[in-house]
């Protein structure tokens, strides 16, 4: 499935593995968190990068131990509107301070990838078919925010011009 | 009376000037218009197919609007109540020109527009834009208008005046990254009085203003949990003060935790007082802590400077230096009885000498609770440009209010306000009833509430007698989501849907404010024709019952709901 | 609330999706605004009728579609519950507004 960065299609590196897939000798790949426990030592072996994929009733909590081993962490959105996802992703980057990539799927709609960007995650999964030009307008069509932001966007917050007669960039 | 001293006569500013609504800056207006445009496309998309109703449907409740019984429903925000007389001028107009010309206000001080189209839904929103007002998050699974004590800033018992921080917490929760999608919707409340004028207790947060009496900080006392619905809470205390610089940090670990643990299985157990009551409030509020005490909490840090910064817009407005008796007044009260009676229900102490608090009420005998015409609308905004600051707040008991009166001009503004029948002397007595719009308007509802309302009301049209009776707060919920706040009514009226048919229940003993209390149902519910004779009955009890001085609900406390039963049920 | 429709004659009503109007499937799987006119359909005919309205969802036409149980009158159809005889009138405290403030259909 095509994955999106600042809106547009990228290529990807990662492969996606079901449980009953078998890990290929290379190559990243992305796991579940039940494989990722049981399969430790025979994932970490191999010299290609490891991700984990959390289900939405995952919490960060349950990888936090792990996230040096990991370069990516994958977040499910079973619906769109279940906003677990937000949560965890913020408390990766701010609470956890991780640093590898952060990226979601699942049911994901494009009016939610501007907040996604603001809690720190940096790509999305999205279903060939609804891959267009409203991801990359999302990122675009709101330019001010009130809250501190994670990520890239890191820094500006509404709130904080009244400090400085400004927004900060 | 002349009106001489009208404010707005001595000045070459607008007539609102003054008036304390936050006035939107150049990012403001950056933001809102962005905003409408946003939907503009959204709706676009959704017309086109890109989107199903059901992506769509968070998205243009997040905006405000729903589809309801016989069309769509656009509720816009009116933050912590607040308005100037041109907001309600814009109000008025959009009611005209894209709806069927009038609003319904609403119990979380919000107004409703009951016939938009989708079509025009983006001009309207340009519309309030323009004069710094929007439908953000006045619906769906995110953090709503956040609802205060509708006398703040002039009320003679107000000790932190809680509107500053009500707008710090609108900026802070508009388009929350993390808190768009919570598991449920996300109500906060927040008064600076002893005397809880925003029922508190009942919402998802409700935060109690106070200053530290030997710091003389300002801080809140934080209680967690509480709600109505279908499983009414009242909310319990998470921490006694939190500073105000630390308030922001503060919410942020609730929601948190509520956003990661509050339930996504069932609709009717995700609110956050589930999530309380399910795991206990001990274990909760020890995990609120938690999440606090890890966060980086400089970075929701509320600067003094920010705090300051947004004061400025809620500067009292200048007052003048009035003598304590106002002889016109008195001599108004002794000529015109029915003026006389207006002043004893429908005035409220004020915190300057010579001024007082006036609620107009929505609520004339028979009427529709909550509903305003265009010009009722545009009257009470003359009417406050020339008698208060050009300001106008809505009330969660859905009336309006003007909050710096001079005594002087009570004459002359009740008589305008009667002449545009917005002058009933009923404020807080049994005919000013909170009534949800009911299944008349509302695709949730089981069962009619408004013309419950107004059949109470013709049954005790009686102004002496409503008088007589005292305070006395009837509420009515057409469906048990109780949005017409059944449980805390002294007089709760729940609509339930038997077999096709009608049928309410008498609750009990509720009460909204300080002491808030849950009522209690008393027994089998009344048909429509039945229920007002209940009430009635309710009624004749307790004035049997009472001695001198008491009100109902004190009457009530003191009998025990046995001998109401009895008189209800006896006869069967 | 809405009820469940399970009687053996049903409707199908909606929203039209522009003005939020209420609508429901009438003859020659036309939408209607009068609910008297409404098509009522039995057995199999009624999950049909059903999924020409879910399609019509799709076409961007309609939302909200659901059954609901009617009654045949001499009037027309006649929804068996109140809220849905109320969203066939308008509001009962404005006579002035919604369908029934509207003449008539001759």
């Amino acid at each position: 499935m095509p994955v999106l960065d600042r809106g547009l299609p990228i290529d990807d590196r990662w492969t996606d593995l079901a449980d009953d897939q078998d890990i290929p000798a290379e190559g990243a790949v992305i796991v579940s968190l039940e494989r990722w426990r049981a399969e430790r030592d025979a994932l970490t072996a191999r010299r290609d990068a490891v991700g984990v994929r959390l289900k939405s009733n995952q919490l960060a909590t349950e990888i936090a131990d792990d996230l040096g081993s990991l370069s990516l962490v994958a977040l499910e959105f079973p619906k769109f509107r279940d906003g677990r996802a937000f949560s965890a992703a913020r408390e990766l980057r701010e609470r956890f301070d991780y640093k590898g990539e952060i990226r979601a799927f699942g049911h994901i709609i494009p009016d939610q990838y501007l907040f996604l960007t603001r809690v720190g995650v940096d790509t999305v999964v999205v279903p060939a078919d609804r891959v267009g030009p409203a991801w990359a307008h999302a990122l675009k069509e709101i330019s001010v925010a009130f809250q501190p932001a994670l990520g890239r966007e890191e820094g500006s917050s509404l709130l904080r011009r009244h400090l400085k007669g400004t927004v900060p960039a | 009376m002349p009106d001489t001293h009208a404010p707005a006569l001595r000045s070459n500013q607008p007539a609102d000037a003054h008036a304390a609504v936050y006035r939107y800056d150049e990012f403001d207006k950056t933001f809102i218009f962005e905003r409408v445009e946003q939907f503009r496309a959204q709706v676009e998309r959704r017309l086109k197919g890109e989107i199903t109703e059901e992506e769509f449907k968070p998205i243009r409740l997040m905006n405000g609007l729903y589809l309801q019984l016989h069309a769509y429903m656009l509720r816009v925000a009116v933050p912590y109540g607040m308005l100037s007389s041109t907001q309600v001028r814009r109000l008025a107009r959009i009611a005209r020109v894209y709806d069927k010309g009038y609003g319904h206000f609403t119990t979380r001080q919000n107004i409703q527009f009951n016939w938009p189209k989708l079509e025009d839904v983006p001009a309207i929103l340009r519309e309030l834009a323009e004069v710094d007002m929007h439908a953000i998050q006045t619906s769906g699974n995110c953090i709503r208008n956040v609802t205060t004590d509708q006398f703040c800033g002039a009320a003679a018992d107000e000790l932190v005046d809680p509107r500053v921080y009500a707008e710090i917490l609108r900026q802070w929760s508009t388009l929350h990254p993390e808190f768009t999608y919570l598991p449920r919707k996300f109500k906060i409340a927040i008064t600076g009085s002893p005397n809880d004028r925003a029922a508190v207790q009942v919402h998802d947060i409700g935060l109690i203003a106070r200053k530290d009496e030997k710091t003389g900080r300002v801080g809140f006392t934080v209680y967690v949990g509480g709600g109505q619905g279908r499983t009414p809470y009242l909310a319990v205390k998470a921490r006694e003060f939190v500073p105000v610089e630390e308030i922001i940090g503060y919410l942020e670990a609730i929601l948190r935790v509520y956003n990661q643990l509050g339930r996504r299985d069932n609709i009717y157990k995700a609110r956050i007082k589930i999530t309380v009551n399910e795991m206990g409030a001990d274990k909760f509020i020890g995990l609120i802590e938690e999440e606090y005490a890890r966060l980086p909490r400089q970075k929701f840090h509320v600067d003094p400077a920010i705090v300051d910064a947004i004061q400025s817009h809620f500067a009292p407005p200048p007052w003048a230096d009035l003598p304590a008796v106002s002889e016109g007044f008195e001599a108004a009260k002794e000529a015109d009885p029915a003026f006389a009676r207006w002043t004893r229900t429908n005035l409220t102490a004020h915190k300057t000498q010579g001024y007082a608090i006036a609620t107009i009420s929505l609520k004339p005998i028979g009427g529709i609770p909550g509903d305003a015409d265009a010009d009722q609308l545009e009257t009470v905004a003359d009417l406050a440009d020339l008698y208060s600051f050009g300001e106008v707040r809505v009330t969660h008991e859905q009336n309006l209010v003007l909050a710096h009166v001079r005594q002087d001009d009570l004459y002359a503004l009740w008589q305008a306000l009667d002449k545009a029948g917005l002058g009933t002397a009923n404020a807080g007595l049994i005919s000013d009833i909170i009534a949800c719009p009911g299944l008349d308007y509302c695709a949730l509802a089981n069962t009619r509430a408004i013309p419950v309302a107004q059949r109470i009301a013709e049954r005790f049209a009686d102004l002496d007698r409503q008088h007589d009776l005292g305070e006395l707060k009837i509420k009515i919920s057409g469906c048990i989501n109780a949005c017409g706040h059944h449980h805390v009514g002294h007089i709760g009226i729940l609509g339930v849907d038997k077999k096709g048919e009608e049928l309410f229940q008498i609750l009990l003993g509720g009460d909204a404010g300080t002491n808030a209390a849950l009522g209690e149902i008393v027994g089998p519910g009344f048909d429509y024709d039945g229920i007002i004779d209940a009430v009635e009955t309710v009624v004749n009890t307790f004035v049997k019952l009472r001695q001198p001085g008491e009100i109902f609900i004190q009457t009530l406390a003191r009998t025990g709901h046995a001998p109401f039963k009895e008189a209800l049920y006896a006869r069967a | 609330m809405l009820v469940k429709a399970k009687g053996t004659q049903q409707s199908v009503a909606a929203s039209r999706l522009l003005d939020g109007e209420a609508v429901w499937l009438g003859a020659g799987n036309t939408w209607v605004e009068d609910v008297a006119q409404a098509a009522v359909f039995e057995g199999d005919a009624i999950a049909q009728a059903l999924d020409f309205a879910k399609a019509e969802e799709k076409r961007q036409t309609v939302v909200d579609v659901y059954p609901l149980d009617v009654e045949i009158t001499e009037a027309g159809t006649r929804p068996t519950h109140l809220r849905e005889r109320l969203k066939g009138i308008g509001p009962t405290v404005r006579r002035d507004l919604g369908k029934q403030a509207r003449q008539p259909a001759a």
